[in-house]
């Protein structure tokens, strides 16, 4: 079977990591760095990811995307608090939001799918091979659309997603295959955007998940955002300078925030620096490590419901938690580490990398799927509970939260009314008891045949599979026959939409690869052409005047073709010109021999 | 089902013999056929018990029960099925949902004990679900006192005196929670050990309606009993 890898992708930083002989490893960039920034740019000189996009955040930021995790599976409606935070243009079309960068739109996946193409590129020059199938990790706490929205950028990016696998999880499976230890353990998971909390089951090589919950909105973006903010206020007042409606100036203040709460992690107080605009001078403020927490105190006390919420559901008390293991970038801030050990009275664990034990997980899943690994087996749950909107606008639950995956249940549907020939039927996912409080995942009608009210009998099977996507289908149960439906999304992309991208997504990678290989041309021609010249004015002495013509002659002609945009021109003015040089670089070479043999004997060369 | 000879040795019931979906030879309860070792699809009238390889008891000894699951969880787990056909990988999955299905009712008591009733049915079905009639009156009470607590100013000293009364009713129906999972608890023992002595003379089916009939009487009070007490921690704290 095709190698498998797993990716870890995060908000703020991307992933992707691979088995090594039964070792999960990280892949390195070219820089030696196994994170990439999940930060796209669309510059006028074309598609920038990861560091080099990150850069452009300040340049040009109506056209950088960051945290483009928070937009997946969800509608306009869903961010519209937070939008002040993104400078470029957001719609939405057919429950999707859609960015305009550059004049072109584009849906969540297909940027995500930019970043996941960058490290199946990166997997592909490390490893020497074509990869093709991946192992994607998500919040635990994701949904139904947000983890279809992860799939689609999967499709998108020419990846197979074998498995959508929970963070958390994937972090324990990292975790179990490096500590062998057995009992239960929290995974305690802050990271950009999302926060996730874990009770698992260690034993005999089985990761039972007990329970899990957390919150979808809530993470170290939010910490910067509050840093951020408190710089906006008080240059406002201050200076009577409101940078609010500048999103450059937003992103400024939003990147030194983040720096300085990274500093604030090892360092009792820090300085934050601001050049204002228009000269009118620095904006300096010292930050304490405990001005930071009391600013945060409330958003990581956020984390700790849903942590008593998941303990409560595993039918566990805090004592009973052999081990508690943080997961995230945002678990290296000293007031998480306390409120965390407060909570569980025990010094968490955080001997692995918190950024990069995530994709390790994944690529250990990756490795059970490809067969690699077969003495472990991840069962985990769903996070919310499904079911269906019934008479009166309430939610009758078919799967409850924390059920293991895979899950079905079975509903069996009758009509109303003589010769009823539909029943529309609402999917949700949510803990309210309110359709309308829950989240809509999708709606489809069920075909009936024109029968009296109550004798058709349709059963309708919701299956869960072990990626914690829904899957629907019929039966006619007094004809036996299974009835095909048209589930139509609620916050997703439809089937042809995703096909669509998918083809643009190989047109624009074979645009890629064309224009690629034309500035590689154009570099290789330039290095000729440079070579040549300093022959000419090294050696032209050597070569008769007919030599030094054609030389001339080839050098003008590769020079104009690379001007133009034709590959294969430049190519073969290119073998051209070499050709024609060659009288001139055989006489440079035996002069510089003869020269050097001036002085010598001959014994002393032979 | 209604049939002793049934529900005395569980081990008969799954032998059902079947088809191998694939080479069509004769498969008798094994999820993988011995010919072409295909995974075989747990048949729709398997019920929970049989799934886990267990037989139907009340008792059920918990790390048993996981091992049973675990083991089952390794041969039926979509993980372990991406190389094989599509048809191999849709009974994986069918397979797994049920089995988490099944160990999900069975881990835990009292749905385990409602599920067996509903197996063994008879004439326990007709057991009505309405409030226990000796609770009735004293609930309709509790209801009045607590609508009344709620309404009312909880510091003023008819508030000190509801509350008072509230309180001692919660622990008088807590007391009474206890015994009922007291009496459940022998109940599932001696219908444990009815199974076990596998008679199918008059004397044991009566008994056995007997014992199935008062365990499904005890499941719904103790349903009834456990939403007041809810509402009264809710009220009261």
């Amino acid at each position: 079977m095709a190698r498998i890898v797993g990716i870890d992708l995060g908000t703020t930083n991307s992933l992707v990591a691979y088995m090594d002989k039964g070792v999960p490893r990280v892949i390195p960039g070219a820089d030696g760095r196994p994170m990439v920034p999940s930060v796209v740019a669309m510059t006028d000189h074309g598609l920038l990811v990861g560091d080099e996009a990150k850069e452009h955040l300040l340049r040009s930021p109506d056209r950088t995307v960051y945290s483009i995790k928070r937009f997946m599976g969800k509608g306009l409606a869903d961010v519209q608090s937070e939008l002040a935070y993104f400078p470029y243009t957001l719609t939405e079309q057919g429950g999707v939001i859609r960015i305009t960068l550059n004049g072109k739109t584009y849906s969540p996946p297909q940027i995500s799918a930019m970043i996941l193409k960058e490290l199946k590129q990166r997997a592909e020059a490390y490893l020497e091979e074509e990869i093709t199938k991946a192992v994607i990790t998500v919040p635990a706490y994701f949904n139904d659309s947000q983890r279809q929205a992860t799939k689609d950028a999967g499709l998108i990016a020419g990846l197979e997603v074998l498995r959508i696998i929970n963070e958390p999880t994937a972090a324990s499976l990292a975790y179990g295959l490096q500590e062998k230890t057995q009992g239960t353990i929290a995974v305690y998971d802050f990271g950009g955007g999302t926060f996730d909390i874990s009770i698992l089951k260690l034993k005999q090589g089985i990761f039972e998940v007990l329970a899990t919950n957390g919150d979808t909105h809530l993470g170290g973006d939010d910490i910067d955002r509050r840093i951020a903010d408190l710089l906006l206020d008080e240059i406002r007042s201050a200076y009577g300078l409101d940078l609010g409606p500048s999103p450059d100036y937003m992103q400024v203040l939003r990147l030194e925030a983040e720096r300085a709460k990274i500093r604030l992690s090892d360092e009792l107080k820090t300085l934050l620096t601001v050049e204002l605009p228009d000269g009118r001078g620095r904006f300096t403020r010292e930050l304490t490590r405990d001005q930071l927490e009391s600013l945060v105190a409330d958003l990581i006390e956020r984390t700790l419901a849903p942590c008593r919420s998941a303990l409560k559901d595993a039918g566990l008390t805090p004592q009973q938690i052999d081990e508690v293991v943080l997961v995230g970038g945002s678990t290296r801030m000293p007031l998480v580490r306390r409120r965390v050990q407060e909570l569980f009275g025990k010094q968490p664990h955080c001997h692995l990398n918190p950024d990069e034990v995530v994709a390790l997980g994944a690529a250990v899943q990756a490795d059970i799927l490809s067969g690699g690994t077969t003495d472990m087996l991840l069962l985990d749950v769903t996070p919310l509970s499904l079911g269906i909107e019934t008479m009166g606008g309430v939610m009758s639950c078919l799967i409850p939260r924390n059920t293991t995956i895979p899950a079905n249940a079975k509903e069996m549907f009758t009509t109303y009314v003589d010769g009823q020939t539909g029943v529309d039927i609402h999917i949700l996912q949510g803990e309210r008891e309110l359709a309308k409080d829950n989240r809509s995942l999708a709606r489809f009608r069920l075909k009936v045949p024109p029968l009296p009210a109550g004798v058709p009998r349709i059963e309708v099977t919701f299956l869960i599979d072990a990626n914690g996507i829904l899957h629907v289908t019929a039966k006619d149960m007094r004809t036996g026959r299974q009835q095909s439906i048209e589930v139509k999304p609620s916050y997703g992309l439809s089937e042809t939409e995703v096909e669509r991208m998918i083809e643009e997504s190989f047109k624009f990678a074979k645009e890629d690869v064309a224009s690629r290989k034309l500035i590689e041309a154009r570099l290789d021609a330039g290095s000729l052409l440079a070579a040549t010249e300093k022959s000419l004015s090294e050696g032209g002495h050597l070569v008769p005047d007919d030599v030094r013509t054609a030389v001339r002659a080839a050098v003008s002609a590769l020079a104009s073709a690379k001007e133009g945009d034709d590959v294969r021109t430049i190519r073969t003015r290119m073998a051209e010109l070499e050709q024609t040089a060659k009288p001139l670089s055989v006489a440079l070479m035996d002069d510089s021999l003869k020269r050097g043999l001036e002085g010598k004997k001959l014994s002393d060369v032979t | 089902m209604n049939q002793p000879s049934l529900s005395s040795g569980s081990r008969n019931v799954q032998m059902a013999r079947s088809m191998c979906w694939h080479c069509q030879s004769e498969v008798a309860g094994e999820y993988f056929c011995e010919r072409c070792v295909k995974v075989q699809p747990v048949s729709k009238e398997t019920d929970y018990f049989t799934c886990l390889g267990l037989p139907r008891r009340l008792t059920i000894d918990p790390a048993l029960l996981e091992a049973k699951y675990y083991e089952r969880s390794r041969a039926f787990h979509p993980d372990f099925y991406l190389n094989k056909t599509e048809a191999e990988q849709a009974i994986s999955l069918d397979n797994a949902a049920t089995l988490n299905t099944a160990y999900r009712t069975l881990r835990d008591p009292v749905q385990r004990a409602e599920y067996l009733l509903d197996l063994e049915a008879g004439s326990a079905k007709t057991i009505r679900t309405s409030p226990p009639a000796d609770l009735f009156e004293e609930i309709l009470d509790l209801q009045d006192t607590l609508d009344a607590y709620r309404a009312g100013d909880h510091s003023s000293e008819t508030g000190r005196q509801l509350r008072a009364r509230l309180e001692a009713e919660r622990g008088a129906l807590e007391r009474r929670q206890a015994e009922m999972e007291d009496e459940l608890q022998k109940l599932f023992v001696e219908w444990d050990a009815l199974q076990d002595r596998g008679e199918a003379d008059d004397p044991s089916r009566m008994e056995r309606d007997r014992l199935l009939r008062r365990i499904r009487e005890i499941l719904s009070n103790r349903t009834y009993v456990k939403n007041i007490v809810n509402d009264l921690v809710e009220t009261i704290g």
